[in-house]
C-alpha cells in the first residue's frame, strides 16, 4: 500500500500523537541535568524541582507585600486585556470586513488602504500610540487590535467575496434589498468564518498582549516573565510559557467547540 | 525533474553539512580565543572604539591570544548570555553581577573596576522639585535594576520606603517616549536616557547617583575558571583598558578624536558624549582603580547592595539570608558565605597597570 493511504488505528493515533511531547520533554530533562551536574545553581534549564518550587511560590502562596496569588493576578489581568483586545478587533472586522466585502465603493476606497495598514509593524510606532492612548490599559488593548484586527478585516472582505455569486443573483430576483442580502445571507455565512480568522489570530494576539506588557505594566503574564528575565529566572519563565500556551490551546479548543456546535452546517460547506 | 533519489541525497547532503558546521568549534584543550560581550554605555565606549583602532589586537597578539569584543544590543540580554555560558568576559554593573551570574552559581571575577555612576543615574520628576514629592506617585522604572537600587537609597536618606510609591515596570527603550505622556509623573533611569528627558521643559532631576558616590559600579568581569587558567587574558584587558582610557582623557586633539568616535558608536555625538563622561567618574589612573577596589567603602557598598537584593528577592529561591553567596574581596575578607564565594574582586591587573609590568 502506498505510504499515504496507509493510516493509523486509533490507539497508534493517540501514541503518535504523544511522542514529540514526551522526544522534547526527555531531551530538556536531560540536558537540564546535565547542566545541574556541572553547576548546581544552573539557572538556564531548570529541573522540575526548581520549576515546583517556583510555581509554588507564584501560584500557591501569597505574595508578601500584597497579599495576592501573584499568577492569578497575571493570568486575570492579562485574559482581561487579551479579551477586550480581541472582542473589539472582531467588532471592527465584522462590520468593516462584510460592509467593504460587499460594497463596491467601499472595496475601491479602503482596500489597498488596509493592505497598506496592515504591513505597518505596530511595534515600530509605538512612542506615536503612546501620545494616543497612554501607557496604560488602553494603550494595551489598542496595541492588540491594531495588531490583529487589519489581518481580520482583510480575511473576511475576502470570505465576502469568495461567496458564490449566484446566491446574492438569486436573492435580488426574489427582490431582496442590499440590506436584507447583509442580514441574510451574507451574515450568517461570515460568522463561522470570522471565528475561523479569530482562531488564526490568536498567536499574534498573545504575542501583542506580551509586548505591550513587556513595556509598561504592574502585572501581567508578560510584565512577569519580562520582570524576572532581568535575574535569569528560567525556573519561573519556562512554567509561565507552558502556561500560556495552554491557555492559548484551550482558547483555540474552545472556538472550534463553538463553532461546530453553533454552525453545525459548516463543516459541510467547507469540504465542498 | 526531481525524483526520490535526488531528494533523498540532497537531505543526506544538508545534514551532513550541518552536522560539520555544529561539530567543527569543538572545544580546544588549551583555550587561545576569548570573546569580552559590552553593551552601550558611556563607560563601556572605550572597548568598542579600541577593538577598531586594533588595540585589542595589539594586546592580545602580545600574549599570544585572540580576542573577540562583541555587542549585544540589550544588557540584559548580555548578562543572561555570560551567565550560560556565552562569554568569558563582560562589562556589568557590580549589582547584577551579584544577582544574576554570582547567584546562578557562575564563579566571576571583577578584574577591572571602570567608573562608577556620578549623576548617570537619576530620579526625575514632572513638575515637582522636591525628591520628597515622590510620594504616593507612580514611578516608571525599570524593576530590580540599579534604577530601583538608586530610588531604594533615596527612600531611606528621605526616610520613606518603597511602600510609599508605587512602581510600574517600563522598559528601558520606551521611557523617553512614556515621559511624554501625560500618565507619567516620575521616573527612574540612566544616561544617555536622563540626559533626554531632562531636555524637557518640567522636568527636575530631584535625586541622583552623584548622591551616592562609588556604590554604582561599572566592572569588567571574567568567569572566574577561565581566569585562573588563563591569566594572560585579564592581563590583556588590563593593557587594553588603560591604554585606550591614556588616550581618549589626554588633553590632545587625537583624545578629541577618540571622544568623537566614542560618541558615535554610542549613537550621540562629541558634545553629548562629553555630558555623559562628566556625569561618569571614570577610575582614569589603574593605581587609583586599584586603591579603590582594595578600600572599605567598595565591603560597605557591597553589602547594601545584597541587602537590598535579598529584599527583594534576588538573592535566590528560599534564600534564608544575604549570606548565601560569598563576595572576596583583595586581601581576603569575605562578606557571606565563604563556602560558597561566587563573586570575587581583583585589584591585581589593575595594580599590574599601574606598576607598567603588563
Amino acid at each position: 500500500m502506498r505510504l499515504i493511504n496507509r493510516h493509523p488505528g486509533k490507539r497508534g493515533a493517540r501514541l503518535l500523537a504523544v511522542v514529540p511531547f514526551v522526544a522534547l520533554a526527555v531531551l530538556y530533562l536531560t540536558a537540564s541535568a546535565v547542566r545541574y551536574a556541572a553547576n548546581p545553581d544552573d539557572k538556564l534549564l531548570p529541573g522540575i524541582a526548581q520549576m515546583a518550587a517556583a510555581m509554588n511560590l507564584m501560584a500557591f502562596t501569597q505574595d508578601m507585600a500584597t497579599g495576592d496569588y501573584l499568577m492569578l493576578t497575571d493570568t486575570l489581568s492579562s485574559l482581561q486585556r487579551l479579551i477586550e483586545g480581541l472582542a473589539i478587533s472582531v467588532g471592527i472586522s465584522f462590520v468593516i470586513g462584510i460592509a467593504v466585502g460587499m460594497v463596491p465603493y467601499l472595496r475601491k476606497l479602503f482596500v489597498p488602504f488596509i493592505a497598506a495598514f496592515s504591513m505597518v509593524p505596530p511595534l515600530a510606532i509605538l512612542p506615536i500610540l503612546f501620545i494616543i492612548a497612554g501607557i496604560g490599559e488602553t494603550a494595551k488593548v489598542t496595541l492588540i487590535v491594531i495588531g490583529t484586527a487589519p489581518f481580520m478585516i482583510r480575511d473576511l472582505i475576502m470570505r465576502v467575496e469568495e461567496m458564490p455569486k449566484a446566491q446574492l443573483i438569486k436573492a435580488q430576483t426574489l427582490g431582496a434589498s442590499s440590506w436584507q442580502m447583509a442580514l441574510r445571507v451574507v451574515v450568517p455565512q461570515m460568522l463561522p468564518r470570522l471565528i475561523d480568522s479569530l482562531r488564526l489570530s490568536l498567536g499574534p494576539a498573545w504575542i501583542y498582549l506580551i509586548s505591550a506588557e513587556a513595556i509598561a505594566a504592574q502585572d501581567g503574564l508578560g510584565y512577569r516573565i519580562f520582570l524576572v528575565r532581568r535575574y535569569f529566572a528560567m525556573n519561573i519563565i519556562i512554567p509561565y510559557v507552558i502556561w500560556i500556551t495552554l491557555l492559548a490551546f484551550l482558547f483555540d479548543v474552545a472556538l472550534r467547540l463553538v463553532q461546530r456546535y453553533a454552525f453545525p452546517w459548516f463543516a459541510g460547506a467547507k469540504t465542498q | 525533474m526531481l525524483t526520490r533519489k535526488d531528494f533523498l541525497k540532497s537531505g543526506a547532503a544538508l545534514t551532513a553539512a550541518a552536522t560539520m558546521a555544529g561539530g567543527a568549534p569543538a572545544r580546544a584543550a588549551t583555550k587561545k580565543k576569548f570573546t569580552l560581550a559590552w553593551t552601550i554605555y558611556v563607560g563601556w565606549m572605550p572597548w568598542p572604539w579600541a577593538a577598531e583602532k586594533g588595540l585589542v589586537k595589539k594586546w592580545a597578539d602580545k600574549y599570544g591570544i585572540e580576542i573577540d569584543v562583541v555587542e549585544v544590543n540589550d544588557y540584559s540580554t548580555s548578562i543572561n548570555q555570560y551567565t550560560a555560558g556565552a562569554f568569558d568576559a563582560l562589562t556589568i554593573t557590580n549589582m547584577d553581577t551579584l544577582a544574576v551570574p554570582a547567584v546562578g552559581g557562575v564563579d566571576s571575577t571583577s578584574i577591572i573596576t571602570g567608573d562608577y555612576s556620578n549623576g548617570n543615574d537619576a530620579v526625575i520628576l514632572k513638575n515637582k522639585t522636591k525628591f520628597e514629592d515622590i510620594k504616593g506617585q507612580n514611578v516608571n522604572i525599570v524593576q530590580y535594576s540599579v534604577s530601583q537600587y538608586l530610588l531604594d537609597r533615596g527612600l531611606q536618606m528621605h526616610g520613606m520606603t518603597e511602600r510609599d510609591i508605587k512602581i510600574v515596570n517600563t522598559s528601558d527603550a520606551d521611557m523617553a517616549a512614556a515621559f511624554l505622556t501625560p500618565d507619567v509623573t516620575a521616573v527612574v533611569t540612566w544616561n544617555p536616557i536622563v540626559e533626554q528627558i531632562d531636555a524637557d521643559a518640567g522636568a527636575h532631576n530631584v535625586f541622583n547617583s552623584s548622591a551616592i558616590p562609588g556604590e554604582i559600579l561599572d566592572l569588567v568581569i571574567v568567569n572566574t575558571k577561565t581566569l585562573e587558567a588563563n591569566p594572560d587574558f585579564a592581563k590583556a584587558l588590563c593593557g587594553i583598558w588603560y591604554e585606550t582610557l591614556g588616550i581618549m582623557l589626554a588633553d590632545t586633539p587625537e583624545a578629541k578624536a577618540a571622544q568623537t568616535e566614542m560618541g558615535k558608536l554610542s549613537g550621540t555625538d562629541y558634545a553629548g558624549f562629553v555630558s555623559q563622561l562628566k556625569t561618569t567618574h571614570l577610575f582614569s589612573d589603574p593605581a587609583g582603580a586599584a586603591e579603590f577596589t582594595k578600600g572599605s567603602q567598595l565591603i560597605a557598598t557591597m553589602d547594601h547592595v545584597r541587602q537590598f537584593l535579598f529584599a527583594w528577592g534576588m538573592m535566590g529561591q528560599g534564600a534564608t539570608s544575604p549570606d548565601v553567596v560569598g563576595i572576596e574581596f583583595p586581601g581576603g575578607h569575605i562578606l557571606g558565605d565563604a563556602k560558597n564565594v561566587t563573586f570575587r574582586f581583583n585589584a591585581d591587573y589593575m595594580a599590574m597597570a599601574a606598576a607598567k609590568t603588563l
